[in-house]
């Protein structure tokens, strides 16, 4: 693992290894949540934090497992430990910003269950990434998601003038759009391989 | 408690392979519908583990669903579900080392696939054992279903084999997109296309009959 430097592990989660259009994590919000830019913004965002604090949690909470020889129960301790992240969160956005809390909505608890969140953690773990490293992987994640969500949105916003045959309406065609967009985003692949 | 219909029939069964199909239908769980289907072995691996933790996880939270306190009955189950995708992890890392390494991290994600949560929260907690481990196997059975038509569109277009069984000839120039991300992308808006466009035949078919019979 020569080439990974901070910088490096940032774009490649960012962009290369897009965690939306690579590598198939956080699919549900990324159809769900991606009608409008606004919405798709602030579900980023709160997304991109989340990911953040759990990533360093999971950090924590790696090391203590090893040391006690505990790793069978990384698993469910992730996952409860993202569950109150993002209690906590919802609880001091409730509290600091209730006009951000009322935008988000219903968003907010789902993240719980986003796989982005989870296979963050487990990846960082499986990489065995240092504490720096981790963070550089978590904030490119959470930029990678909200780049994707955000490039959807806006595909989107335009779809609904065009005139697109019934069969293709919904689902069907924003499957067909994530395809072309990681079509686009495989373009990244040489990147950082000097 | 509502009194909940107890009778089990295959309805019970068969509405969640074909009716509420958790990926075509209800498109739930498509992270690992589009990320391990890359050749049919996996997409059979991923569905039947999705579906042993489906069933379980199902009759464990039927079985407590009046001592499970309603204010925390949400991350009781995430522990029951983690609790049974370590199991199955630990079984595949044992007996199918080279699967789990390419389905990787997926199989640990199985514990926030929305479709079991899904069905914990909406199903299980409300009905008997054995009528949620019947929807639980149908629901399993469906999401294996599913994977399958797309891991074998895949590897057959992707790798000119299925199963590992070459189908082609040598001259066979393989597609290579389809078994990279975009193909997944591809293929599944191709199979919701026909499902879409099979609907409306029906229903169109449906309605030209009634006018026809009314004209009569």
């Amino acid at each position: 693992m020569h080439n990974e430097s901070l910088t490096f592990i940032f774009l490649q989660s960012a962009v290369i290894n897009n965690f939306v259009l690579a590598m198939f994590l956080g699919i549900c919000p990324f159809l769900g949540v991606s009608g409008r830019v606004n919405t798709a913004l602030s579900m980023g965002l709160a997304t991109s934090f989340v990911m953040l604090i759990s990533s360093i949690c999971a950090f924590g909470l790696n090391l203590i497992l090893v040391h006690y020889h505990m790793e069978f129960l990384q698993l469910i301790s992730y996952i409860a430990v993202i569950a109150s992240a993002v209690q906590l969160v919802e609880m001091a956005m409730k509290k600091f910003s209730p006009a951000l809390f009322r935008a988000l909505g219903i968003y907010l608890p789902l993240i719980t269950t986003n796989c982005a969140v989870l296979g963050l953690a487990l990846f960082q773990t499986m990489r065995h990434y240092s504490f720096a490293q981790s963070l550089a992987f978590a904030l490119g994640a959470g930029v990678g998601f909200t780049l994707a969500l955000l490039l959807m949105s806006g595909l989107r916003e335009r779809l609904l003038l065009a005139n697109v045959p019934n069969v293709a309406q919904g689902a069907a065609l924003s499957l067909m759009l994530a395809g072309i967009l990681s079509l686009a985003f495989m373009g990244f692949g040489g990147l950082g391989s000097l | 408690m509502k009194t909940t219909d107890t009778t089990i029939d295959f309805g019970t069964f068969w509405e969640g392979v074909w009716k509420e199909n958790p990926v075509f239908v209800m498109m739930l769980g498509m992270c690992p519908t589009l990320a391990v289907t890359s050749s049919a072995t996996n997409a059979l691996v991923m569905g039947v583990s999705t579906a042993f933790v489906l069933v379980c996880s199902g009759a464990l939270v039927s079985m407590l669903r009046y001592l499970i306190p309603k204010e925390v009955r949400i991350a009781t189950y995430i522990v029951i579900i983690a609790t049974f995708v370590t199991i199955v992890s630990y079984v595949l890392q044992a007996y199918a080392p080279e699967i789990y390494k390419v389905l990787g991290v997926f199989v640990d994600l199985i514990v926030v696939n929305c479709i079991i949560l899904g069905r914990a929260e909406a199903y299980a907690s409300k009905n008997s054992v054995l009528r949620s481990v019947v929807n639980a196997a149908g629901m399993g059975a469906g999401f294996t279903f599913a994977l399958l038509c797309l891991g074998a569109v895949r590897e057959i277009l992707g790798s000119g084999t299925l199963f590992g069984v070459h189908l082609f000839s040598a001259h066979f120039q393989p597609w290579l997109v389809m078994v990279l991300p975009p193909g997944g992308f591809f293929v599944l808006g191709g199979w919701l296309l026909l499902f879409n466009w099979l609907k409306q035949r029906v229903a169109s078919a449906g309605t030209l009959q009634e006018e026809t019979a009314r004209a009569q």
